[in-house]
């Protein structure tokens, strides 16, 4: 996939850049500066900075790494943006990245994956995790189709998709919980979510970040096919957390997944070579 | 590769070996040296970085910034110097301004924006500040060795050896003064746009503006706002290209002509034709009629010069004849009597380090023969970079250039016969030129079409990556 070359001329986006707005960015910073790199959060599809609000921003922090998290346009707290493309998400992750006061990684779940992969064309990245990456592909929609018809039909024709809480938490998860997240659930944008399925592929990345890509083999939104193959192409295994649904920030066991990636990073993972 | 991650200082203890005339040269091994801490020098120091070396940074001065830098005393910037070309086309392709910025920021905030580059990637603890190159002689295996010292020559020299050397020393610092007859008797006051920075230096005074560049438009209609008088004095007539047009920032309404690739003449024509909707017939301002049509010199963008012209705030004039010693001659006889004379009449590149023949410059003239602006034919470890005057941002042809040049050194060690192949292409590359017909070409000899050069790198680019 990454077959395609660095593209050094980029006329149209020159001359429309984006529109700017506001975004909502949430941190929790460690108290002593311990000089390890950012982490930069970003939501899939539906979800806000709030998803990592809720446990792994605050974790990140107690050991030492400042984390931050980002609403994409339309969702959470930024600014609505009912006509955005991934081109405007992967905008408002670069320009909260390059906002920070250091070289960040870039940590991407589920559509907010595609969108990292995206935004690491356009800015070097320290390192990159995608937590159970939803990369796009009809296989996606096959799943999600057969899994939430009700939900992922009208998507088809514009309208929102709507995820629903078996397919994004276990049944650890207590109810309550759940039905708390799936109500501040929100929706991406029409043409977004068109584009997760017939998109672009994403540029090769600039600055040969480390990679690490993670997930659950009982995801009910990414089969484990997509999986493995999103790991292949990125890295190498993917780090699996059986039992565990889609939402991994937010299910039961959330502190599993996030000590593994800064376990990860904690070993300073070295650049890709060449 | 080399994947040097040796970040220490030279130590001149070390692997001392003695030099030419018996110096001891430190050896720093596959480290390569990055002439200056500007904006140029700043993106190389990340690229390399990005591509694995070790990197040395001389910088003369003490911060980051270089010509953007208004501390530093060889910065040409004023008071009120904005960008010309708009955000898209001035930041570093992977370091985006904030977008809640203007679309033409201050130099404050160019500034402040490269500082912020420099601590986003930890760029400062590879610079030497205060710290200016001597000398920077080839020795044999394609090596180089750099001799530097303190600013101002204080401190004893120090020579070291590195494995490749990146020149970005710059191009808007030495002032370029055109010879009159009769300046040295002029009794008023003569300054060089470089020293020009506040509008306080005009205020109330009988001021010629001599040159229509980006800068002298820019004094002019400062001069049009403070000073008693202005007169503007220019060579030729120029297109006085609006900063917007159709509501959006002009240059990005160019390049979406270009990606529609609509072809150079019809651009000509659109822009002919809004040029006209808009400032109109130029002569009836007593402006002199273009002698070229657009896109064949420099572009200047001012939307204000006009403006102050048809207030009667500035007096176009034609090119200066001589100088006596109360007043100044035309080339059309009249006579004006200015109490202030600001040449805003550009920059010449300088490589006062280095012997001009290193770079192919035989005759003295200054003009380095390069390709792409930053190879030059039988060195391969050595590029110029940001030695380009765009019709557009430089940051971003600064960035790709270092990313070639750091792709290249790395392939030196792995696939030779690439390294080879892209050498043979330098030669018969050489003194390539990147935009359409340029009008004086001996003047803007390193003038380029952003478009064009940046498909001519992105190619080259191709080319040393091969099909992988």
């Amino acid at each position: 996939m990454t077959s395609e070359r660095v593209r050094v001329v980029r006329g149209w986006e020159w001359a429309r850049p984006e529109r700017p707005v506001r975004r909502e960015v949430l941190a929790a910073v460690p108290e002593q500066d311990e000089a390890k790199p950012p982490l930069l959060f970003v939501p899939g599809f539906g979800h806000g900075a709030w998803a990592f609000a809720e446990h792994w921003l605050g974790h990140a922090a107690g050991r030492g790494f400042p984390a931050y998290a980002v609403s994409l346009r339309g969702h959470g707290g930024s600014e609505p943006a009912p006509e955005a493309t991934l081109r405007a998400y992967t905008h408002d992750v670069v320009q909260v990245a390059a906002s920070l006061p250091r070289q960040a990684v870039l940590v991407g779940h589920g559509a907010g994956a595609r969108v990292v992969t995206h935004a690491l064309a356009r800015y070097p990245a320290r390192a990159a995790v995608l937590v159970a990456p939803v990369l796009g592909g009809w296989a996606t929609f096959g799943t999600a189709l057969r899994r939430n018809p009700a939900g992922t039909l009208p998507a088809v024709f514009g309208a929102g998709l709507r995820l629903n809480r078996r397919q994004l938490f276990s049944r650890e998860l207590p109810d309550a919980d759940a039905r708390r997240h799936v109500a501040r659930l929100g929706r991406a944008g029409r043409r977004a979510q068109w584009q997760l399925l017939t998109g672009r592929q994403p540029e090769p990345a600039v600055g040969r970040p480390a990679m690490l890509v993670l997930g659950s083999p009982d995801d009910r939104i990414l089969p484990a096919t997509a999986l493995t193959r999103a790991a292949r192409r990125y890295a190498s295994a993917p780090l699996l957390f059986p039992g565990m649904g889609h939402d991994l920030m937010l299910d039961a066991r959330w502190r599993e997944p996030i000590d593994a990636i800064l376990d990860w990073l904690d070993k300073d993972p070295a650049p890709t070579s060449g | 590769m080399p994947s040097s991650t040796d970040t220490g200082r030279p130590d001149p203890a070390a692997a001392a070996a003695p030099g030419r005339d018996d110096r001891p040269v430190s050896d720093r091994g596959d480290t390569v040296c990055v002439i200056g801490a500007g904006a140029s020098g700043l993106t190389a120091v990340k690229n390399l970085r990005e591509a694995g070396f070790g990197v040395d940074c001389y910088e003369r001065e003490t911060g980051v910034g270089g010509a953007w830098n208004w501390r530093h005393d060889r910065s040409p910037v004023y008071a009120s110097t904005h960008l010309i070309s708009s955000r898209p086309f001035t930041q570093f392709p992977d370091f985006p301004m904030p977008d809640d910025w203007p679309d033409y920021p201050h130099h404050s905030q160019l500034l402040s924006y490269f500082e912020r580059y420099a601590d986003h990637f930890d760029l400062r603890q590879h610079v030497w500040f205060g710290t200016e190159v001597v000398r920077v002689e080839p020795v044999e295996g394609d090596r180089w060795d750099v001799t530097t010292r303190s600013t101002g020559g204080y401190g004893p020299e120090r020579t070291s050896r590195y494995a490749a050397v990146v020149l970005a020393n710059g191009h808007n610092w030495s002032p370029k003064l055109p010879r009159y007859e009769g300046l040295a008797e002029f009794r008023g006051e003569v300054m060089h746009a470089s020293s020009y920075k506040d509008p306080a230096q005009l205020r109330g005074k009988r001021v010629l503006v001599v040159g229509a560049g980006n800068t002298g438009c820019d004094i002019a209609v400062e001069a049009a706002q403070q000073a008693s008088h202005c007169w503007h004095s220019t060579r030729r007539g120029y297109w006085y290209a609006p900063k917007y047009v159709l509501g959006r920032p002009a240059d990005q309404v160019n390049d979406t002509l270009l990606a529609l690739r609509v072809p150079l003449r019809v651009r000509q024509w659109l822009y002919h034709w809004t040029l006209r909707l808009t400032v109109g017939d130029l002569t009836r301002f007593g402006l002199p009629k273009p002698d070229h049509r657009v896109y064949e010199t420099h572009p200047i963008a001012n939307s204000q010069l006009v403006y102050y012209v048809g207030h009667g705030e500035i007096t176009p004039m034609p090119d200066v004849a001589r100088f006596h010693d109360r007043s100044v001659e035309l080339t059309d006889g009249r006579r004006i009597d200015p109490e202030l004379v600001v040449f805003a009449t550009g920059y010449l590149p300088r490589f006062e380090f280095m012997q001009g023949r290193v770079l192919g410059d035989e005759d003295g003239s200054g003009k380095p023969r390069l390709w792409l602006n930053a190879f030059s034919a039988g060195l391969p470890t050595l590029a110029v970079v940001g030695l380009v005057q765009p019709d557009s941002g430089i940051f971003t042809i600064s960035h790709w250039q270092s990313v070639l040049f750091a792709r290249l050194l790395t392939l030196r060690a792995t696939r030779p016969e690439r390294v080879a192949a892209f050498d043979r292409r330098v030669r018969a590359g050489l003194g390539e030129r990147y935009s359409a017909k340029v009008k004086d070409s001996t003047r803007h000899w390193f003038e380029v079409g952003h478009a064009d050069y940046l498909r001519a790198l992105q190619k080259a680019l191709h080319e040393l990556e091969g099909d992988k």
